[in-house]
């Protein structure tokens, strides 16, 4: 059972731990530094923390010892661009974020992945070197995708399949899903059926331009797959061949994250706000949607969250369930922190007063 | 030799007193000046060698606000590397 709650917040790295009722703050690592990601291993002992410290860059920072110590490695960085033209070299891309990381896979141990803005990175040795995924890099499509809400594409979901950790998917926004079988050398997309309701009526459908805004992989049933989108939400029974958009969902079709139970990949969850300039909750009322049924059907649940006059916005990274299916975790913009014990039926306001939760993760 | 301070939102990987340097280009006497720190140059310098958007440098009392790297200096110069002030 997950004995550690992992808080990105735009002042810091927060770190809960379970106790008997609730969670208890343990620990709060750069203080006052925006953390965009965090990676930890599943006895906590090793973390990976991203900063994105804005004049300075992204940073890396890792522990071993379970957050006592941290050592600052050398992040994610484009190859150098050697040209003697001015605009190609203005022009070269330079790591912004560092938006997703992944552990690489249970047979590839102290390798992992991380997704930037937008290239790919690959490490072999526990993040001390970095390779840009040139498969990915040089996929003709890539010159299709935009940025969505920032200024460069966004790799920001990284699913390892749980049955062969040479196949990868990762989402874009705007780039949609995109998806490997051999490792990282060869890339194909994997959206056919997205929709994307913002762009001219004849591309629509166009796979590689959809704006994913979260991506997730049932761990149960590795087949089955979600997808929360700019303007829906869709499934993929079929092992990405094709997705299906759901339009049953009560409340707003628009969000950013959606969870996966990990025994049951017909249930998620998925956070609903007023689309898409406003982004708040609907009315002000905070909820969470949740499906049992592949998204035939949804209950939409609210004890415990705020109702009327709320701000709360939950980010891409800030819904998280843990390995039993039973404890969720809820990060808000408005540095609103809440858990529930019980799939969402009820949830339990740990605080109200953090800064702005990028994201959440149980280990 | 040139002088270089850095901001002191740099502390942490930069010295906190200024650093003497040799060169007759801003890039010269940065590049000086990681050799020895090199901690400080990915704070500075971004994937591309470039001078990261939001710092700002100045040669003698004057804001560089072009092709920076390329900015002469001289053995009396003072060299500033601060943060490009901004809210949050």
């Amino acid at each position: 059972m997950a004995e550690r709650l992992y808080v990105s917040t735009r002042k810091g790295l927060l770190v809960y731990a379970r106790d008997a009722k609730t969670w208890k703050h343990h620990a709060t690592h750069f203080l006052g530094a925006p953390v965009s990601i965090v990676l930890p291993s599943a006895d906590n002992q090793t973390v990976f923390c991203a900063l994105n410290l804005g004049h300075f860059g992204a940073k890396l920072h890792r522990s071993t010892d379970g957050g006592v110590t941290w050592t600052e490695l050398e992040p994610p960085k484009y190859p150098k661009v050697e040209t003697s033209d001015a605009a190609e070299k203005e022009k070269a891309p330079a790591v912004a974020q560092l938006w997703s990381m992944a552990w690489a896979g249970p047979d590839k141990p102290g390798a992992l992945w991380a997704g930037t803005t937008p290239g790919l990175f690959y490490s072999k040795d526990l993040g001390a070197t970095w390779e840009l995924n040139e498969g990915l890099w040089n996929m003709p499509e890539r010159a299709r995708w935009f940025g969505g809400g920032t200024i460069d594409p966004a790799l920001h979901a990284i699913c390892v399949d749980p049955r062969n950790s040479n196949r990868v998917a990762v989402a874009v926004s705007c780039g949609g899903v995109t998806v490997t079988e051999d490792g990282g050398k060869t890339w194909r997309v994997a959206g056919k059926g997205l929709r994307a309701e913002f762009m001219p009526p004849d591309q629509q459908f166009d796979p590689v331009i959809q704006d994913v805004h979260m991506l997730a992989q049932s761990p149960s049933h590795p087949q089955m797959w979600w997808v929360q989108h700019h303007n829906g939400i869709f499934v993929c029974t079929d092992d990405l061949q094709s997705w299906d958009e759901i339009t049953t969902a009560p409340i707003s079709h628009f969000g950013f994250p959606v969870a996966v139970h990990p025994k049951d990949g017909n249930t998620a969850w998925f956070v609903p706000a007023k689309k898409d300039e406003h982004r708040y909750p609907v009315d002000g009322n905070m909820v969470v949607n949740r499906t049992r049924d592949g998204g035939k059907t949804f209950e939409t649940l609210r004890r415990g969250l705020p109702q009327g006059q709320c701000f709360d916005l939950v980010y891409r990274h800030g819904l998280a369930v843990d390995e039993t299916g039973d404890h969720l975790a809820m990060g808000s913009t408005t540095g609103g922190l809440w858990t529930s014990p019980n799939g969402g039926d009820d949830w339990m306001l740990l605080t109200a007063h953090l800064a702005p939760i990028y994201a959440v993760r149980f280990a | 030799m040139v002088k270089v301070h850095f901001t002191s939102h740099l502390r942490h990987v930069a010295p906190s007193d200024p650093v003497e340097a040799a060169g007759a280009t801003v890039a010269d006497v940065l590049t000086d000046v990681f050799a020895r720190h090199p901690a400080v140059r990915g704070y500075v310098l971004d994937d591309q060698d470039r001078i990261r958007l939001h710092i700002a440098v100045f040669v003698d009392g004057t804001h560089v606000r072009k092709d920076i790297l390329a900015a002469p200096v001289t053995p009396a110069s003072e060299v500033y590397v601060l943060q490009a002030l901004s809210g949050g």
